[in-house]
């Protein structure tokens, strides 16, 4: 066996990197609960493009077949309702270990400084993951994937001059149709894998350079032994590949319970209107995306105020692009000298409270009709319109709270029970 | 002014257009899709009574038959239109354009009627028809204000009438149906025969519903088994982290 190594190193670097990236790429050994969820996206992924594979084997990229294609998959194919079932329940749950991934870097600062990068690399892959998402979306060819994909594309006709053009464009046709849900295709089974995959790369290759952050938001490089390892550090491997195998089986204890027991989600990840197929002359009575979208769509709808300049879908268009942007803008937002927020203030901590606050809210009025009243005293698009101011100021007010935070000291090593 | 007055008004489109759906109360009803003798009883009505206009075109008949234990011959010679063979989907014999031209609508195909509806709407919608001159059928539907389907079943309930009460704010609300023609089925009858064509639609709609729950009981088993032992694994190799 030895010697088989000693042959392929002297070809490809494999131990030489099995060491840098497994073996011996030092991360600190307090991990807490949020730090399963970086492992379990990779995961993720991999099980969407397992389940992905087998599903092009039977479905039929064409307007006129596409929707009983699935149905064949679902009826006919053996096994093919559980293949579908982990797809669309993998969709879901992509973007629920994603969210909280990425609430992870909010709370223990991951994305400061020289975390940069790696912040950046993970912002475009969610971005991503969205078009994924959106694009695979489109692809059961049911009511609701129609209206969701007319509804979405037309927004780029907000954009003043070229926004016809672009929205025809990004269709291939007036409205959408076969030609989009080729092209839909193409792109979700070729183009984003592909990209993702990369991305993802990156986003590893730019972490294992500056190391992992931890939830006391020290650099765990400033305290080494006479050989150069980091103190707080332990080797990734066995230590976070054995606790990721644990938290993967919890993790799959219920994401299989979904897909088992309540694949639907009750109409939250597959939703009652796409059970019927697509139909440009009966529009669903409120069209609405799935809830991984609905903080943004929410943000996009919350803009009514026509008196704006252009009027106020581009208003709306630009500030859930805003909304999405910022995030990418937060390592140069946050001014704070700590990054974690066990040393951070009462401001900041109440700042994030109020952010998922707004952020819960957002996604939730995102699924409803903004005339209706589902919370209380007002109608819900003055909620909507509330909490997307409070989703600005948490952002646009950053550099200023964050910079007159009473914050504590942080400790000289990591705490660890 | 005018511009605020106009953005107000669009706001209030899509409330109207919700309201003028229309939300009727529905009855529970109670499924389970492992009651094989519903599932018969649901899927003997089905034939006889919807598939004559309403397809279900991603069903074949040879999955009916093994799912639902009957035999395949009883399915050939009582089931299926002649000149279908056993692993055939189950289409209508009615032709769409003589539907349309007949009905103003072709029937919609009932495979998953179950989900896209729910059964609740189902179980109250097969007993909600009534007797309304008004309508090119002479039926209308409280669950369906205006459906093309005339009530299909109409010997099995018999004819009835809505019987409205009017509240405070002089609103027309139902209160019950009263039967105004005697019918082949007593009222209970008839709620238990619906009962079965709706679990019937529910497991047509899904038929993987049947084994589902069974996978993934022992999945759930195994899951534990694994964290259980994943997590000694993670105490015993961390032993040595201080």
């Amino acid at each position: 066996m030895s010697s088989f190594m000693e042959w392929v190193d002297a070809r490809f670097p494999a131990t030489k990197v099995w060491q840098e990236h497994m073996a011996q790429y030092y991360a600190p050994k307090n991990f807490n609960f949020w730090y399963y969820f970086g492992a379990l996206s990779l995961i993720v992924l991999v099980v969407q493009i397992a389940t992905g594979i087998f599903l092009t084997m039977h479905y039929k990229p064409d307007s006129q077949l596409a929707f009983a294609s699935v149905e064949y998959i679902m009826r006919d194919v053996p096994w093919g309702w559980f293949i579908r079932y982990m797809h669309s329940t993998g969709a879901s749950m992509f973007f629920v270990v994603v969210y909280l991934h990425m609430f992870r870097a909010l709370l223990y600062g991951s994305f400061k400084a020289p975390r940069e990068l790696v912040w950046i690399i993970g912002m475009i892959i969610f971005v991503a993951l969205m078009a994924e998402a959106f694009m695979g979306y489109l692809l059961p060819w049911g009511n609701m994937s129609y209206w969701g994909a007319q509804v979405i594309i037309s927004l780029f006709g907000a954009i003043p001059v070229i926004g016809d053009g672009l929205s025809e464009w990004i269709r291939g046709d007036f409205v959408v149709s076969d030609a989009t849900l080729n092209r839909f295709f193409a792109f979700h089974v070729i183009l984003m894998p592909l990209l993702l995959a990369l991305l993802v790369y990156l986003h590893i290759v730019a972490l294992h350079k500056v190391g992992s952050n931890n939830p006391d938001g020290i650099e765990i490089k400033k305290n080494k032994d006479a050989d150069g390892k980091p103190l707080d550090g332990i080797p990734f491997h066995p230590y976070y590949s054995v606790k990721d195998i644990f938290g993967l089986m919890v993790f799959l204890l219920i994401y299989f319970g979904i897909v088992f027991f309540v694949p639907e989600f009750g109409g939250w990840f597959l939703e009652k209107d796409n059970f019927t197929p697509a139909d440009i002359l009966r529009t669903p009575p409120h069209i609405v995306p799935l809830w991984y979208f609905t903080p943004f769509y929410s943000i996009l709808r919350a803009v009514t105020w026509e008196w704006l300049p252009g009027g106020a879908k581009l208003w709306g268009v630009m500030a859930m692009g805003a909304s999405i942007v910022l995030l990418f803008l937060l390592p140069w937002l946050d001014r704070a000298r700590v990054k974690s927020i066990r040393y951070r203030g009462w401001i900041f901590k109440t700042a994030v409270g109020v952010f998922v606050v707004a952020f819960i809210f957002l996604g939730y009025l995102g699924t409803k009709n903004p005339t209706h009243v589902d919370l209380f005293l007002m109608e819900n698009v003055y909620w909507a319109q509330s909490f997307m101011i409070l989703y600005f100021l948490f952002f646009l007010l950053m550099p200023w709270y964050t910079s007159i935070d009473p914050t504590k000291p942080e400790p000289e090593r990591v705490n660890f029970k | 002014m005018r511009n605020a007055l106009a953005a107000f008004m669009l706001l209030l489109t899509p409330a109207i257009a919700a309201g003028a759906g229309g939300e009727a109360h529905l009855d529970k009803v109670d499924i389970n899709v492992s009651d094989t003798a519903s599932l018969q009883r649901g899927a003997k009505i089905f034939v006889n009574f919807c598939l004559s206009c309403h397809s279900a075109s991603y069903m074949r008949y040879q999955r009916l038959a093994d799912d639902l234990d009957i035999d395949e011959e009883i399915v050939k010679q009582d089931m299926m239109f002649a000149g279908d063979k056993i692993g055939d989907l189950m289409i209508a014999t009615m032709p769409t354009a003589d539907a349309k031209e007949w009905f103003g609508v072709a029937p919609p195909d009932l495979s998953l009627v179950a989900r896209s509806r729910g059964p609740d709407y189902l179980y109250t919608y097969l007993r909600s028809f009534y007797l309304d001159d008004t309508t090119p059928s002479g039926w209308n539907n409280l669950v369906f204000p205006n459906v093309a389907m005339p009530h299909a079943l109409y010997e099995w309930q018999g004819n009835q009438k809505p019987v409205f009460i009017v509240d405070e704010h002089g609103n027309k609300k139902f209160e019950r149906f009263e039967l105004v023609k005697t019918a082949q089925l007593t009222p209970e009858e008839y709620d238990t025969a619906m009962r079965d064509l709706t679990n019937f639609l529910v497991y047509l709609a899904e038929p993987a519903k049947l084994v589902r729950y069974e996978i993934g009981f022992w999945v759930m088993i195994f899951l534990l088994v694994m964290i259980a032992l994943t997590y000694a694994l993670k105490k015993e190799y961390w032993r040595d982290v201080h």
